[in-house]
């Protein structure tokens, strides 16, 4: 009789089934949904109906608009915050981290709906009332606010691994303190940054608990679009959504990401 | 005379509240290939780091062409340094780390307009002259061809040759090098030595090297600054610190050392081992002396022959000579040779009179600051011991209370008093449990002197040392008690005259 060999590989097969069955199946599934119609024959009628439609088009121009803003945003605010605490000598520097990072652990919802309050008392004030109906600034406010942990994280991470030596080397070269900064610091840090924008700029475009609740339901963001589609019309649904997956894949395939293992990981935490 | 090029004048550097330069003083000529040699933590890096600009003095000068630069930033500095770990940009390839500094630079060039007059204008350097230079550098550490290649897939040799042509390229008046071979393995370091010695020579510019390596420093350097403790220890060429150590420390560092106690009992007479030899230093009479004798200047003979006689206790072979220790009445001497002995033979041996090396002994005695705490105890290097407080008024004595009473009556209350303290070499014993003394210290030096040893035992927070003989053999980093009989400590009191310390 052949008993059956226990390896690594059997490790392997609950993971397997998972992929299969919450992966790739699910893919072929919207696939399969965006090319049929109602009567589930084949169709290319949804991909005509959603790039003639401008609305449709205009959300995905707002969506990575509105991406866009908060990445570069976050970038602004997290660089500067990171490469200090990498650079300190300071003991306690990871106390300054955890405040950072504190946020991630108090329930998005709640934080969300006290921003939403904030804005809410602050358009009272006198002075302020344009903040009422400024809905895209609090959409970005939001997203900013709520997804600013992601970019430091990576971002400290990879300066923190930077060999100390290069700054010396580079000034002992006789580069001054900003050409090393962007000689050496930058494109040293450079899997930090492309994580970092991979953790912002994608759930920044779907993220519509953000926009629904800082952006009085006003600001339409791709997600939204998702979520109200598979409540009437999976087949619409399934377009957009594959229509989203194209957009990340491309903006993945462009900023480089596919190249190293490093960033494939998304994150170097 | 040659032109000092670098000269440091009373240089201090503290990390934190840690002293590890203390009062270095000396200079560089131009051209010299110049090593600071020293076990690790003796401040030889720190030294060099200074000179680069990356770490500050906290007190003191740094002179380059006898300006000072002690405050100046790394990239205004002309040197250029070759890494430890060599710090090579892993994101740029070959070409691109060796023509970065050269990227760096702008260089002053002189025109003339149209109507004749001169004008100078600073200007990067132009793709085909960085080109050019690399093509050089590379040229210079045989790596033509290498240009496209990324760092991570070169070797160790390759990597160290990729640091040293980053650095020449900039032709810096100095070329600083901290320990750059040390990654290497031995058949590739030798190598290495050669060439770098090879690169200095054609340059012509001033190589600072540092290692911890005595060959590598007897093998490369014109000069070699010993350092130990943030202090130089002597500064000579090779031959000189070899032949001549300044001390028993650059002695024992340097090369294999017999170092022994002796008197001088005549005019360039010595008298250690129970025997009287010929010397050529000149003390003076009946002063206690270190003795250094090379293992290769004591020459075998028959016993009856001999200045000394003694019985051979082991031999080892060393491939060109044999190391074979002899007994010596109760001191134990090292001898080299290219003749082996039987083990258990008696020998004979004679040392020359040009063999033998006196010098002051650096520790004659232990000195303290103390403070007089109760009335019959002193606290100094973070302890408290006992001691006989009557010394410092002669005459006085003790009442009933513990107070002192002078000849004259006086009574005086002690506490607080500020005292120095001096405890003798011999006056001093520790032991391995940790209550049985005054303070606890870190053995930091053993030295053999023959039939003893010479050890020192430095105090946790203040460092303070003491230094002392035992015939016990301890080791190195191990935590002590230091134990002083109470009559063994002498005190002085601090009013009445100058702190020595």
């Amino acid at each position: 009789m052949k008993i059956p060999r226990f390896s690594r590989k059997t490790l392997c097969i609950p993971y397997a089934v998972f992929l299969i069955f919450f992966v790739i199946v699910p893919m072929l599934v919207i696939v399969f949904y965006a090319f049929t119609d109602k009567s589930m024959h084949i169709s290319f009628d949804n991909f005509i109906r959603f790039f003639s439609d401008p609305t449709k088009l205009s959300t995905i121009v707002y969506s990575l608009v509105i991406a866009l803003i908060t990445t570069v945003v976050c970038l602004l605010i997290a660089y500067p915050v990171a490469y200090i605490l990498a650079r300190s000598t300071l003991k306690k520097k990871y106390v300054i981290l955890m405040l950072f990072v504190l946020p991630m652990w108090i329930n998005f919802v709640l934080r969300v709906n006290a921003i939403r309050e904030l804005f809410n008392l602050l358009s009272t004030l006198k002075g302020l009332e344009w903040l009422a109906s400024a809905n895209y600034f609090k959409t970005v406010f939001g997203m900013v606010y709520d997804f600013l942990p992601f970019m430091i994280l990576p971002l400290y991470t990879t300066m923190l691994k930077i060999d100390r030596s290069l700054y010396e080397a580079s000034a002992d070269l006789g580069a001054s303190g900003v050409t090393t900064f962007l000689r050496v610091t930058v494109p040293l840090s450079m899997p930090g940054i492309m994580s970092g924008i991979t953790m912002v700029f994608l759930p920044s475009m779907t993220n519509y608990v953000v926009s629904d609740m800082l952006g009085n339901a006003k600001v339409t963001i791709i997600g939204k679009f998702i979520y109200e589609y598979f409540g009437s019309d999976w087949h619409m649904g399934s377009m957009v959504a594959l229509v989203l997956l194209i957009v990340v894949f491309v903006s993945t395939w462009f900023s480089g990401g596919f190249k190293s293992e490093e960033n494939v990981r998304g994150t170097n935490l | 005379m040659a032109e000092h090029i670098i000269e440091l004048q009373d240089v201090t550097k503290y990390y934190d509240d840690n002293l590890v330069i203390d009062h270095v003083s000396f200079y560089v000529n131009r051209g010299e290939f110049i090593t600071f040699l020293g076990p690790s933590g003796c401040g030889k890096t720190t030294t060099l780091r200074m000179i680069a600009g990356f770490d500050l003095p906290t007190s003191g000068k740094i002179l380059l062409h006898g300006e000072d630069i002690s405050r100046l930033p790394p990239n205004k500095r002309p040197v250029n340094t070759v890494f430890q770990r060599y710090a090579l940009f892993p994101h740029l390839n070959v070409y691109e780390n060796i023509a970065f500094g050269l990227k760096c630079k702008r260089v002053l060039n002189t025109y003339q307009n149209e109507k004749g007059a001169t004008y100078q204008k600073k200007e990067r350097l132009s793709k085909k002259e960085i080109g050019e230079k690399v093509q050089k550098a590379l040229a210079l550490v045989d790596l033509e061809g290498f240009e496209k290649r990324s760092i991570s897939t070169l070797s160790g040799g390759q990597q160290q040759r990729v640091a040293i042509a980053r650095a020449i390229v900039n032709e810096p008046e100095i070329l600083l090098l901290d320990e750059p071979l040390g990654a290497l393995d031995l058949k590739m370091r030798k190598e290495m030595q050669l060439e770098l010695k090879e690169m200095h020579r054609r340059l012509g510019i001033t190589f600072i090297y540092v290692t911890h390596d005595q060959e590598e420093a007897l093998t490369m350097s014109d000069t070699i600054v010993v350092m130990s403790d943030g202090m130089v220890q002597q500064i000579g060429t090779p031959t000189k610190i070899y032949n001549e150590p300044a001390n028993t420390f650059v002695a024992d560092f340097i090369g294999e050392s017999n170092i022994m106690n002796g008197t001088v009992v005549g005019n360039r007479k010595v008298k250690f081992c129970g025997k009287t030899f010929d010397c050529l230093d000149d003390f003076e009479l009946n002063e206690p002396v270190d003795v250094v004798v090379r293992p290769e200047d004591i020459q075998m003979c028959a016993p009856e022959d001999g200045t000394l006689v003694g019985e051979v206790i082991s031999v080892v072979f060393k491939g060109i000579h044999y190391e074979i220790t002899a007994q010596v009445g109760k001191y134990e001497l090292v001898i080299n040779s290219t003749e082996s002995r039987e083990v258990g033979k008696s020998i004979g041996m004679k040392i020359a009179p040009d063999g033998i090396h006196l010098m002051k002994p650096k520790y004659t005695t232990n000195v303290f600051d103390g403070v007089i705490t109760k009335h019959n105890a002193v606290r100094f290097a973070e302890g408290e011991f006992q001691c006989d407080v009557t010394q410092l008024y002669p005459g006085s004595h003790l009442d009933d209370e513990e107070y002192l009473i002078t000849a004259e009556g006086e009574k005086i209350d002690l506490t607080d008093v500020e005292v120095k303290v001096e405890v003798g070499l011999h006056d001093i014993e520790i032991s391995d449990d940790a209550d049985a003394g005054g303070t606890t210290g870190r053995i930091i030096s053993i030295i053999y002197k023959g039939d003893h040893y010479r050890l020192i035992v430095r105090t946790e927070k203040e460092e303070e040392d003491f230094v002392f003989a035992t015939d016990d053999l301890w080791n190195e980093n191990d935590l002590v008690s230091v134990i002083i009989p109470p009559e063994k400590i002498k005190l002085t009191l601090k009013h009445t005259e100058e702190k020595k310390r």
